[in-house]
């Protein structure tokens, strides 16, 4: 399944179980991501991918799992970690589902913020910056630097001493990304940064996810609910349903997985699919499903 | 004179004015329509009723509602909110000339020829109030964490500073530091248990905890002398002059070293430039903080602390040193308090004093040093001035908060400036 071969992963997660009372959010996931690689996780709305997130970064404690990430020879068990040491020693950065920038606070102040352990260091935990001596002076200087590097890349240059709340919708998707991006990450975790896109807005999109796995080359892990998007961007898809993993593979591989095609639109035998949502699609899943919808139910059981 | 929406809707009017009228008939009944009176001749005390009082009180209601809804509602609003948004642009834009003047004015105010004794009093009374507003405005403004018993702080140093005179025989400059660094103490001490709460528990909790203080140095009667407080603190020294007529043996006095005449208001002016310095200071540690990583990181858990968290921002030390760092501006502003009035009793560190900071930080406008300045003038000094009108005096600030809230509920400058600019051009940028 894992086609990076002898390189080992970047992040392994084994046994991954979230339990909310009697609700199974996440149950036994075992999935690998590895650096250079956009790793996608896709399944229909509730199947568990936001918990996944919520896990790796610290903000659920998994009910069992290891969760480990490798980064310069070191390994971190995050299961075990507050989420705050997770971003800052594990190197583990994120967004969210509904946007969660500093709005008043200006665009670049928000990427200022993201270097906040380096910074805070070189300022001697505040003695050197209130003097104002050199080393702090230059810690600053090599932050706007890099946080200027990331607003040029997502064009957000012109705009970078606006409140952050004062940007259109998609300006905040793209601030955010360059956000999480400034904290210098080596896994990058994207819930859903698509959503609420228009066309040019998500190709643009796709062209700064495929920059950073090949220039930055970090590890890129990414929610996503548009299938153009995954089948286009990704080199490996996981797919999640009821919290089980159903699927796991290359774009190709999981797009002809049948049993994606059935969890992913739910298509029960008298389901025809709908215009609006064959629209939605790559023609290759509408083919499929079309395929599928004709068949005979094989596997039935309760 | 037609409002922007069309004629006023009379009925609904007076059935809202009839309402705030009932309401202030339960309200003034009880508080207005009765009113003690000592009867003399160990009659004790006795009950007098005032009831056109009442009346008036109603009907002042009702015409004010009335009025506030038929004629406000359209167009002063608009005019007031405008021309204090105007206000406020000037002041955003002006903020290095207008903080000079003021600073300038400051410094020469006690040498005016109107300066009297009263004056320079009222004005250093109203920077202990600026001061202890910055020093609240580290913790509320940028931290975004609603403080309500900030007067702790400002107890805990006072009594440091008392203590320690009275014990050790410190003098002011010696227990300066000790007052800030044991209130910055009460404050990582405050701020453990309140860690996990926000807004109004947060809110809660610290009241509670400025109660906690008072009570335990007005009951633990062996150290803190209960009720009588400690008196008897030594004056601060001009770099060792005292301010007095006829210092001890083997000292010098102020007036003896400048060969000046012995005059009470050399102190006065004294303790109004002490606290004039000790309030800068807290200013410009403000300004340069809110520049540094920590600042920022302040300003970012108060918007938002699940996304400080994803950025490795540890919000649990973050928090503690914005209490910290608060409460020690407090610890100083009370050990000056101290200092000043050469007593401290509970009484002076009650729930009203932690209000009135928060108001002036609230009323200026959160996170804004001017504003500040400008509510401690609104909120302390001119109902000291008009002390003379009595209790109208509160009838006025009670109304002035009113408007403020009415008008302007983020403050009377909301501005926030940036801390850092990338200094290109910029897309004009859509007002809030
Ligand atoms: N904190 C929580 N408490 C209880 N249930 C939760 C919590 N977080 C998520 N869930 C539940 O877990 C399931 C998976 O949610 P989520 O991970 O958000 O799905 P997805 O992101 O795939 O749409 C949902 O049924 C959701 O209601
Ligand atoms: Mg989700």
């Amino acid at each position: 399944m894992i086609e990076s071969g002898d390189r080992v992963p970047l992040l392994d997660v084994e046994h991954l179980t979230m339990r909310f009372g009697g609700l199974v959010a996440v149950n036994d996931l075992a999935f690998q991501a590895s650096d250079r690689e956009i790793t996608a996780i896709i399944g229909p709305n509730g199947a568990g991918k936001t918990t996944v997130f919520n896990c790796l970064t610290g903000f659920y404690k998994p009910t069992v799992g290891r969760l480990t990430l490798r980064r310069d020879g070191t390994e971190f068990y995050l299961e075990q970690m507050d989420g705050f040491r997770i971003a800052r020693e594990a190197g583990v950065a994120r967004t969210f589902q509904n946007i969660r920038l500093f709005p008043r606070m200006s665009v670049l102040e928000n990427l200022m913020v993201a270097q906040h352990n380096t910074l805070m260091r070189a300022s001697g935990f505040s003695l050197a910056g209130l003097l104002g001596l050199p080393r702090y002076t230059r810690a600053e200087r090599e932050a706007l630097d890099l946080a200027r590097f990331w607003l040029d890349r997502v064009n957000l240059t012109d705009r970078a001493d606006w409140d952050a709340g004062n940007l259109p919708y998609g300006a905040q998707r793209r601030l955010e990304i360059a956000r999480a991006m400034c904290t210098r990450p080596v896994l990058l975790c994207l819930d859903e940064p698509a959503a609420g896109l228009n066309a040019r807005e998500s190709y643009e999109l796709n062209e700064l996810l495929i920059d950073i796995r090949d220039r930055i080359g970090i590890g890129v892990l990414l929610i996503e609910h548009d299938m153009s998007v995954v089948m286009q961007i990704s080199d490996h898809v996981i797919v999640l349903d009821y919290g089980r993993k159903i699927s796991d593979g290359d774009p190709e591989t999981v797009r002809n997985d049948p049993a994606v095609i059935r969890a992913y639109l739910g298509t029960e035998e008298e389901e025809e699919l709908p215009e609006e949502v064959a629209e939605d699609l790559p023609p290759e899943m509408v083919r499929a499903l079309r395929s599928f919808e004709d068949r005979p139910h094989e596997e039935d059981g309760h | 004179m037609s409002a922007r929406a069309g004629s006023p809707d009379f009925p609904g009017i007076l059935r809202d004015s009839g309402l705030v009228a009932l309401v202030a008939l339960f309200l003034a009944f009880p508080l207005v329509g009765f009113h003690t009176i000592d009867q003399g001749g160990g009659a004790g005390m006795g009950i007098e009723t005032r009831f056109p009082w009442v009346v008036v009180a109603v009907a002042a209601a009702f015409v004010g509602r009335f009025l506030q809804l038929a004629l406000l509602r359209t167009h002063a609003p608009v005019a007031v909110e405008r021309s204090l948004s105007r206000l406020g642009e000037v002041f955003q834009r002006n903020t290095v000339w207008i903080a000079a003047a003021a600073i300038t004015f400051a410094i020469v105010l006690p040498m005016l020829p109107f300066a009297d004794r009263r004056l320079v009093d009222l004005a250093t009374l109203v920077l202990t109030y600026v001061m202890l507003g910055w020093g609240l405005n580290i913790v509320v403004g940028l931290a975004g964490l609603l403080d309500l018993g900030y007067v702790a702080f400002y107890a805990v140093g006072a009594y440091s500073f008392a203590l320690f005179a009275l014990h050790f025989d410190f003098t002011f400059w010696m227990a300066l530091p000790i007052a800030g660094l044991f209130a910055a103490a009460f404050g990582v001490l405050l701020g453990f248990p309140v860690l996990r709460l926000r807004g109004d528990y947060l809110a809660i909790v610290t009241l509670g905890f400025g109660e906690i203080i008072r009570i335990i140095l007005l009951n633990w009667y062996p150290v803190t002398r209960g009720p009588n407080g400690i008196s008897d603190i030594p004056r601060p020294s001009f770099f060792g002059l005292e301010f007095t007529r006829r210092p001890a043996e083997g000292e010098v006095a102020f007036h003896e070293f400048f060969g000046l005449e012995y005059s009470g208001l050399h102190r006065i002016v004294f303790l109004y430039y002490l606290i004039l310095a000790l309030a800068l200071i807290t200013n410009l540690f403000t300004l340069r903080i809110r520049r540094l990583p920590i600042g920022r990181a302040w300003e970012a858990l108060r918007e938002d602390e699940i996304a400080c968290r994803t950025l490795g921002i540890n919000p649990t030390n973050t928090k503690l040193s914005a209490f910290a760092i608060g409460a020690m501006f407090g610890g100083f502003a009370g050990s000056f308090f101290a200092a000043r009035q050469g007593f401290v009793s509970p009484e002076s560190f009650t729930f009203v004093e932690s209000a009135l900071i928060l108001a002036v930080v609230v009323l200026g406008g959160m996170g804004s040093q001017v504003g500040v300045v400008i509510a401690a003038i609104i909120l302390v000094g001119l109902p000291e001035w008009f002390r003379d009108l009595q209790e109208y005096r509160m009838l006025v600030f009670g109304g002035a908060m009113v408007a403020i809230m009415v008008w302007r509920p983020r403050g009377l400058i909301a501005h926030r400036d940036p801390t850092v600019r990338l200094g290109v051009p910029q897309r004009p940028e859509p007002s809030a």
